[in-house]
């Protein structure tokens, strides 16, 4: 008897979150572009922490990042932004409506960090300032974009 | 008796259009400050660090710049910027040096009394979009300095756009009144001995103008001195502009984020900010962590 009590408890432990999580289902392209985000973020914390002396400069590690963010930059995450999915309309989201109203400019601004990214994997792994300047210059595309396009919290 | 009431009736206009008048007479600069002025050896190159530091070009460049536009395109003041308010929308005026559409024609008190006192040239109010209850803390060195550094700046001819604020709010003369609530002498934090935290709230509270956002603002558009960047709803739409420092964040985290832009988590900052940001990777790294400090200070001593 104890045994199958113990093993609902332990089902419901593992299904509740999941049906909580159900419950507030955010849009799927939503959830996709955050999680794009987290990945830039993930590996910014590699290149921005090295560049900032939070951590020790690694080339080898550098060079990694750098290529992750490039790679994740052409994952044709255009579609992640289908319309009627800005911020008041969807869940969770800060996109602007000036995406949709100047798609041309959002998708230059996505272009400026692949170019960003690209130049910046091969030469992070030269030395401490060119990580910096390689660095500085994927931070540039981040801004450059988030000014335009997402709300501020 | 009909005469006589219309008479006091008058009477009392008269007095109190005469006191109205008196109230919201233009300040002049302390003739300590003027002296401040002109004594003092004007450089330039220590204007330019004022300048980045008091964010003159987030407000006065050309509202069609890229974003993370070179520095010397921000340098050029042509203004035109809007600003939309609860009163009414700003536009940013030409301040270069263009003597028809700018500020060329103008002598460094003018200058300084515009700045620090919010009053033109020709002794109307300005409104106080333009921060000159934060500019007044500014030391007459470097105002001198950053005049120093206007000289340097390229003239534009851009004539200025007029503001669209409606009445009573068009009539400047009613400024004056709000100056008396909203003008102070002093800081809003008290004064700190240590070297490094004093340079900080001169940063914050008389050149950064950080409270101009992060703190919220009365009715009538004055600050809440009380709840000193405690936070405020964005006046150019939706979301919040968060208290300062924000939760969790070292004073290295601050300096790094004023540098480079990148949050502790490594998200970038948008909107406003990110223009904060190109002022605020320009001034010196010693004037960052002073910022940090004294934001971590506050922390460590909230607001009553």
């Amino acid at each position: 008897m104890f045994r199958y009590l113990s093993a609902a408890a332990i089902a419901a432990a593992t299904l509740l979150p999941g049906l909580a999580q159900a419950q507030e289902a955010t849009d799927p392209n939503v959830t996709a572009r955050h999680a794009m985000m987290q990945l830039y973020a993930y590996n910014l914390g590699v290149l921005g922490g090295m560049a900032q002396a939070r951590i020790e400069y690694d080339p080898e590690l550098a060079t990694e990042a750098a290529t992750a963010i490039y790679h994740v930059s052409m994952a044709h995450a255009d579609r992640m932004w289908p319309e009627g999915t800005e911020a008041g309309a969807t869940e969770d989201s800060r996109a602007l409506p000036a995406i949709w109203e100047n798609r041309a400019e959002f998708d230059a601004a996505a272009e400026a960090l692949t170019a960003a990214a690209e130049s910046a994997m091969g030469t992070v792994g030269t030395d401490l300032a060119s990580l910096q300047a390689g660095v500085g210059g994927i931070g540039q595309s981040c801004s450059g974009c988030h000014r335009t396009f997402r709300q501020p919290e | 008796m009909i005469g006589r009431l219309a008479g006091g009736v008058a009477v009392l206009a008269v007095l109190a259009g005469g006191a109205f008048w008196m109230l919201t007479q233009p300040a002049s600069l302390s003739d300590e400050t003027l002296a401040a002025l002109s004594a003092h050896d004007a450089d330039a190159q220590a204007g330019e660090a004022v300048f980045w530091a008091a964010g003159c070009a987030s407000c006065h460049s050309a509202p069609d710049l890229a974003p993370g536009a070179a520095p010397e395109a921000r340098m050029v003041l042509t203004g035109g910027r809007s600003f939309p308010s609860d009163f009414g929308t700003f536009y940013a005026p030409n301040i270069s040096p263009d003597p028809e559409h700018g500020i060329g024609d103008w002598t460094l008190p003018q200058f300084a009394h515009a700045v620090m006192q919010g009053v033109s040239p020709e002794g109307a109010h300005y409104y106080p979009a333009f921060p000159y209850t934060t500019y007044i803390h500014a030391t007459p060195g470097d105002i001198a300095d950053l005049w120093a550094f206007w000289q340097t700046l390229p003239a534009d001819a851009t004539p200025s756009r007029a503001h669209d604020v409606g009445f009573p709010f068009s009539f400047r003369r009613g400024l004056g009144l709000w100056k008396r609530f909203n003008l102070h002498d002093d800081y809003a934090t008290p004064a700190f001995d240590d070297a490094e935290l004093a340079r900080g709230q001169y940063l914050v509270e008389a050149l950064g103008h950080c409270a101009e956002c992060h703190t919220p603002r009365d009715a009538l558009g004055g600050l809440e001195r009380g709840q000193w960047l405690a936070g405020a709803p964005n006046p150019a739409g939706e979301g919040r502009i968060p208290a300062l420092p924000p939760e969790g964040w070292s004073a290295f985290d601050i300096a790094a984020y004023l540098e480079t832009g990148f949050t502790p988590e490594f998200d970038t900052a948008g909107g406003e900010m990110a223009d904060v940001i190109d002022n605020m990777s320009r001034i010196a790294a010693p004037d960052r962590a002073a910022i940090a400090a004294y934001l971590v200070a506050l922390r460590s001593s909230p607001n009553p």
